[in-house]
């Protein structure tokens, strides 16, 4: 039995917990708001929030409804655009109405959902934080412009939001219905205690309902997401534990990381999109064993350990042992990632992320790539580089860390280790690239890296015009 | 006035072909495509399938009871494959079960032999092995083979350009359901309805006045329900037809994506002459439109391409030919632009050619060589109140191009991590449907005896507002209120024998039936004005609900008149039919005057590319749009914004992708991308050019749909310039210019350059 708050209203269900929410909504209770676009997390059309019980009070997000489970909607509090409704319309959809921000308006309820989403928010807004908060969206008919222009307005109107009785401000200011102050009550009472069941891991969704939905309709699952002691960050002597069901989004807010690496926020904006980062687990984005994980290149780079668990046996292996060969690890039948953890950056490092896809944001990486570096006086006592896209798995570049520990800083040890990287690289041709792409692509990325973090020691045209004539 | 349907989106509450509520015992029904992209059918083994629990039944070309043809324009296409497949995603049965889910099972169940053939994706290699859907098509004007050696200069080039997948973000779907004796009610997602009616009657062996095909609203259509619409309603009546019970078909994402044509590809060669003071002396292209297994649309998709190779030019001398090659993929379609953009897209290539060679921008060719009034386009239509040369001026005036042409140089000298370009995209596109016949509709309006009125016609909405349009037409002519208005659904029983809402026309078309329908209320109601008031009509007006005489009001009301006019036995429902004047057109000669008036523009981009990542953006897009005299300037300044973007797609990031079996690799949204908030230009202006309008258009406010996409051609330009300012021997025309092909671009030498240029020998060489 599934218990879970759909709107203003109590749902005890014995659907399968493989179902997908959006079929629950749209088939099950003929709410047909929610839109079908893609079923694969790419469009936003089935964009609703999810309202999680914290301490008292609800911590409301956007999640995509066609890849979240109805088994990960347990005791949470689910919107859709028929709970927004109220007598006039909400500042949100008035901007949007206003602007003219909807044109065929099958993708207007998600882009309502998510910039819902982004009112709810204890935190202050701002446009570009609003305008990121449909970054998971696509509006075909492209009213892009009138979708910037709407997001202003609600930014407007979120000016003075109170962040210490959130809900109640946005109650009177119209944003949601009063209903949502007895949330809070209502979810204590279903809380329920945390089961666990032998099956197939499932932590956001975000992959294994793309790939295989149809096929985990009926399956016995092991739902991870919300177990409570996988989803901490924690901070021990000069190590960092991420437990295994830490969110992408939870991950580049942690505000002890982000004074680590102070870019953290930027290179995570290249990640997925909002909804996905705040469904997407950490470690569900390393047992997938994607070539193109952007999770796993972050954290390869920073040479992380993964602790894994089999009933009550515990071992722990370097993640750059972690991969066998495509989309095989070295996971045990019925072994699972607790947490993954790494070293903490020291005065000497320096940290850097590069992504090229097609389409800048939300898109898979033709080539990512992570460089960690250890420089001390001018040298490299230290380098671990990651890339994504030029190996089967995701690839921790040795022999080019090997060539770069103990070399100076300087445009020739970046041009030498770069033929060292492109001699240890095996891209193949696919719909993201052909593997000359991918190899030329993964050489500027790496020019970039230095570039980027030495721009009074690196000059790009002494790195290029070097190569050109070699 | 903003769109109608504004609340209704915002609020979740507008309906689409999947949210209806369903009737009792609904089915739903799975297409089995082909997995090969052509061979013959050795076997097909339904029995497990059958014997799925959930299956109703699986219907195949044998249970059709009519013809199994749903060709539009030219019978070549079956519903269901009957010996042979010629693309992977070709329907060859459906599955009718109690659920998507049961259907989605059992289709994993059915067995189909297939023997492989020969599967051919190029045009050039479909025209090498002599695979045409039709035989070539040439509109010619003057001698441009006798021009050659008069001609300063002589360039030569080819052209490549991917397809373009709509991604409509509401999947292709119908739901039918049996009404009583042989009667069928089809609710489907399609821009042409009538399409869908004929071809049910066809399949079914029914006549047409059976068949009700009602569209409430479309999420997105782009021209892919035009014609596509049609195979999935036509399934789904076919199975409510023979089952007696509703049936719903809704393609699955993925489905769509495999089963359904999109934008042609095209290949091409061109031969430009220009004189010594670059006037464009004589032009020769030849077109390899990839038209996919059957033709669909593609012989009216020819013709556009034909109509706009000159684009917003005057050229003397041009010979221009398509070949439309049959190909083993799905039967490529309508898309916004309709062949135009690639017609477009060649010439500008020509253009920047020359350009290069000459080391000139292209802005200089293109100025020169505009349009002007009284100019003839290629195909005989003399153009006529031609606004490019105000739009050219308006436009530097209004932006201040040479300024920015010289900030982007400076930038480019001082900069070695990011190199900008420039570049601009004129257009000219004829408005009409350029089969002549189409070009008519109609309307139906009823004023009711409360004062309401209901009004019908055969224009579909799909976002564009074209609902919103006929309700101001209604209510401008009328002199009532909006709320007085009702916009029904298109209703094939209520308007009959529709034209598709395709090429721009349905505001025009729809909205002028439909003042037509109103002005007759109008002058009846006008005369029992007049019998009441003793006045004669012509002092009679309408505004604000009231009837005013000589501007004065009276004791009489819109509501308060209606009633006396129903007690009075006035007819209160009228029906308006409009067919576009002055339009003609000599198929065989090429020559006529095909479209009512054309629509000009003008595009500056301003983009950046990253000189280490190849990646790039468009920093600023400034135009300068004809609309006439915009009737709805937000719905208008929305689809011009929003063409744009889809352009700027189509040239830039949205690369379908086959393989060489003709398999669909970019197959879903996450291979296939589409731009997002942040791919759009930072800045994007677009300013209306100060003009009185046409009288052809609907309120003078000139047709909108259409025309803003071919805009988006300017970022390649643009792009590519910007690759140029590094690399200057990039030199390609192969769109979509992806980040791939802009860092290959940026660090490729000359001789790969040479090298990659084309599978084929250019025909002009």
């Amino acid at each position: 039995m599934i218990l879970f708050i759909l709107n203003n209203e109590l749902i005890e269900t014995d659907q399968p917990e493989g179902m997908v929410l959006i079929d629950f909504i749209r088939s099950r209770q003929r709410l047909t708001g929610t839109k079908i676009g893609c079923r694969e997390g790419d469009c936003g059309a089935c964009t609703v929030l999810e309202g999680t019980l914290n301490n008292g009070t609800v911590e409301y997000q956007s999640i995509l409804s066609c890849l979240t489970p109805l088994g990960n909607v347990q005791g949470k509090h689910i919107v859709t655009i028929e709970g927004i409704e109220q007598e006039n319309l909400s500042p949100v959809q008035q901007a949007m109405s206003d602007r003219a921000a909807t044109q065929c308006g099958f993708c207007t309820p998600g882009f309502i959902m998510a910039l819902t989403a982004h009112s709810l928010k204890k935190e202050n807004s701002d446009t570009q934080k609003t305008i990121a908060s449909v970054s998971g969206n696509i509006c075909r008919c492209t009213g892009y412009k009138s979708i910037e222009l709407a997001a202003e307005d609600i930014n407007q109107n979120l000016k003075g939001k109170d962040l210490n009785n959130t809900t109640h401000w946005l109650v009177k200011h119209g944003f949601v219905p009063d209903y949502f102050l007895t949330i809070p009550e209502k979810l204590e009472q279903i809380k329920t205690q945390e089961t666990r069941k032998p099956g197939i891991a499932v932590g956001g969704g975000t992959d294994l309902f793309v790939q295989k939905a149809d096929a985990l309709y009926y399956a016995d699952l092991h739902l991870t997401r919300d177990r409570s002691e996988m989803k901490q960050i924690t901070f021990s002597g000069n190590r960092c534990f991420v437990g295994a069901s830490v969110t992408a989004s939870r991950l580049m807010e942690n505000d002890q990381l982000i004074n680590y690496f102070p870019d953290l926020k930027q290179y995570f904006k290249l990640i997925s999109s909002e909804p996905v980062r705040n469904m997407g687990t950490l470690a569900g984005n390393i047992v997938n064993a994607s070539p193109i994980a952007d999770l796993v290149a972050l954290f390869l780079a920073l040479d992380s350990t993964v602790h894994l668990k089999k009933e009550k046996k515990e071992r722990e292996i370097p993640l750059r042992e972690f991969y066998k060969g495509y989309k095989q690890t070295a996971l045990l039948q019925n072994e699972r990632i607790e947490k993954v953890s790494f070293e903490l950056p020291t005065v000497y490092s320096v940290f850097n992320f590069e992504k090229v896809s097609k389409r800048t944001h939300l898109d898979i990486a033709s080539v990512n790539t992570a460089l960690h570096l250890t420089v001390k006086k001018g040298t490299i006592t230290k380098a671990t580089l990651a890339a994504g896209g030029v190996f089967p798995y995701p690839f921790y570049a040795q022999q080019t860390n090997s060539f770069l520990a103990g070399k100076p800083v300087s445009s020739e040890t970046v041009r030498e280790a770069a033929q060292v990287l492109m001699n240890e690289i095996a891209p193949i041709s696919d719909i993201r690239g052909s593997k000359e792409y991918k190899s030329l692509l993964l050489r500027q990325l790496f020019f970039a890296h230095f570039v980027k973090l030495f721009p009074d020691t690196i000059h790009f045209s002494e790195l290029i015009h070097q190569t050109a004539s070699s | 006035m903003k769109n109608i349907d504004s609340n209704g989106h915002v609020t979740g509450k507008s309906l689409y072909l999947d949210d209806l509520p369903l009737r009792q015992d609904s089915l739903f029904g799975v297409v089995v495509g082909s997995e090969v992209a052509h061979g013959k059918i050795l076997d097909i083994d339904l029995q497990e399938a059958e014997n799925d629990p959930g299956v109703i039944k699986i219907f195949t070309y044998k249970d059709i009871p009519g013809e199994n043809q749903i060709g539009g324009i030219v019978a070549d296409e079956g519903l269901f494959a009957e010996d042979t497949v010629h693309f992977i995603g070709q329907p060859i049965a459906l599955i009718v079960a109690t659920s998507e889910r049961a259907g989605r099972e059992a289709r994993e169940k059915v067995n189909i032999k297939y023997k492989k053939l020969k599967a051919i994706t190029d045009p050039r290699e479909a025209a090498a092995n002599g695979s045409y859907l039709l035989p070539p098509r040439t509109f010619a004007a003057g001698h441009p083979e006798k021009q050659w050696d008069r001609c300063a200069y002589v360039f030569t080039g080819s052209t490549e350009q991917a397809g373009q997948e709509h991604l409509y973000l509401e999947t292709q779907g119908a739901y039918s359901y049996p009404m009583e004796t042989e009667n069928l009610m089809v609710h489907s997602s399609t821009q042409s309805p009538t399409a869908i009616q004929r071809t049910i009657a066809k399949v079914l062996a029914l006549p047409m006045h059976r068949i009700q095909v009602d569209v409430v609203r479309l999420g997105g259509g782009f021209g892919g329900k035009e014609d596509q619409a049609t195979p999935w309603a036509v399934m789904s009546a076919l199975a409510a037809h023979l089952l007696k019970k509703p049936v719903k078909v809704v393609l699955s994402r993925h489905d769509d994506l495999h089963m359904t044509g999109k934008r042609h590809p095209y290949s091409s060669d061109f031969r430009i002459g220009l004189s010594k003071d670059l006037k464009i002396l004589a032009y020769e292209v030849e077109y390899f439109q990839n038209g996919g297994a059957a033709n669909d649309l593609s012989p009216a998709i020819t013709e556009r391409t034909l109509f706009h190779t000159t684009n917003a030019y005057y050229i003397p001398h041009v010979k221009s030919t398509v070949h439309s090659c049959k190909t083993n993929l799905p039967p490529n379609t309508a898309f916004r632009g309709f062949g135009g953009p690639q017609g477009m897209f060649v010439i500008e290539s020509a253009i920047a050619k020359a350009a290069m060679e000459l080391g000139v921008p292209a802005a200089v060719i293109q100025e020169k060589n505009f349009i002007k009034d009284n100019d003839v386009f290629y195909y005989g239509q003399k153009a006529k109140k031609v606004n490019l040369q105000k739009i050219w001026k308006a436009a530097h005036k209004e932006y201040g191009f040479i300024k920015k042409q010289k900030e982007i140089e400076q930038f480019n000298s001082q900069n070695t991590l990011l190199k900008k370009g420039w570049a601009f995209m004129p257009i000219a596109f004829g408005i009409s449907f350029t089969n002549t016949s189409m070009n008519q509709a109609r309307a139906l309006v009823h004023i009711y005896s409360d004062g309401s009125v209901g009004v019908s016609t055969g224009a579909i909405e799909m976002g564009q507002g074209v609902n919103t349009k006929m309700l101001q037409v209604t209510e401008q002519t009328l002199g009532i209120k909006p709320g007085r208005i009702k916009l029904e659904t298109t209703n094939t029983s209520r308007v009959a024998n529709t034209s598709p809402t395709a090429a721009s026309s349905g505001a025009d078309l729809n909205g002028k039936a439909l003042q037509i329908a109103c002005s007759a209320l109008l002058r009846r109601l006008k005369a029992l004005a007049s019998n009441l008031l003793n006045i004669p009509a012509t002092q009679i007006e309408f505004l604000n609900e009231q009837v005013l005489v000589n501007g004065n009001a009276t004791e009489w009301n819109w509501e308060k008149l209606i009633q006396k006019a129903f007690l009075s036995r006035i007819n209160l429902t009228e029906n308006g039919h409009y067919a576009t004047p002055v339009i003609h057109f000599d198929k065989a000669a090429g020559k006529g005057h095909p479209f009512a008036y054309h629509v000009y523009g003008l595009a500056f981009y301003e983009v950046t590319v990253d000189v280490i990542r190849g990646t790039y953006e468009i920093d600023e897009v400034d135009v300068i749009h004809d609309f006439g005299k915009s009737m709805n300037p937000i719905l208008d300044l929305g689809q011009a914004e929003g063409g744009i973007v889809q352009g700027i797609g189509y040239a830039t990031m949205e690369e379908l992708a086959y393989d060489a079996e003709g398999r669909l690799l970019s197959n879903s949204l996450s291979t296939y991308k589409v731009p997002d908030i942040y791919a759009v230009p930072s800045v994007l202006k677009v300013k209306p050019l100060k003009t009185s309008g046409h009288p052809l258009a609907i309120l003078k406010s000139k047709a909108v749909g259409e025309p803003p996409l071919m805009y988006g051609l300017g970022a390649y330009f643009a792009i590519q310039n910007a690759v140029r300012a590094f690399n200057p021997e990039f030199k390609e025309f192969d769109a979509p210019l992806t980040p791939e092909k802009v860092l290959m671009g940026l660090y490729q030498k000359k001789e790969a350059t040479a090298k990659k240029q084309l599978k084929s020998v250019n025909v002009f060489k």
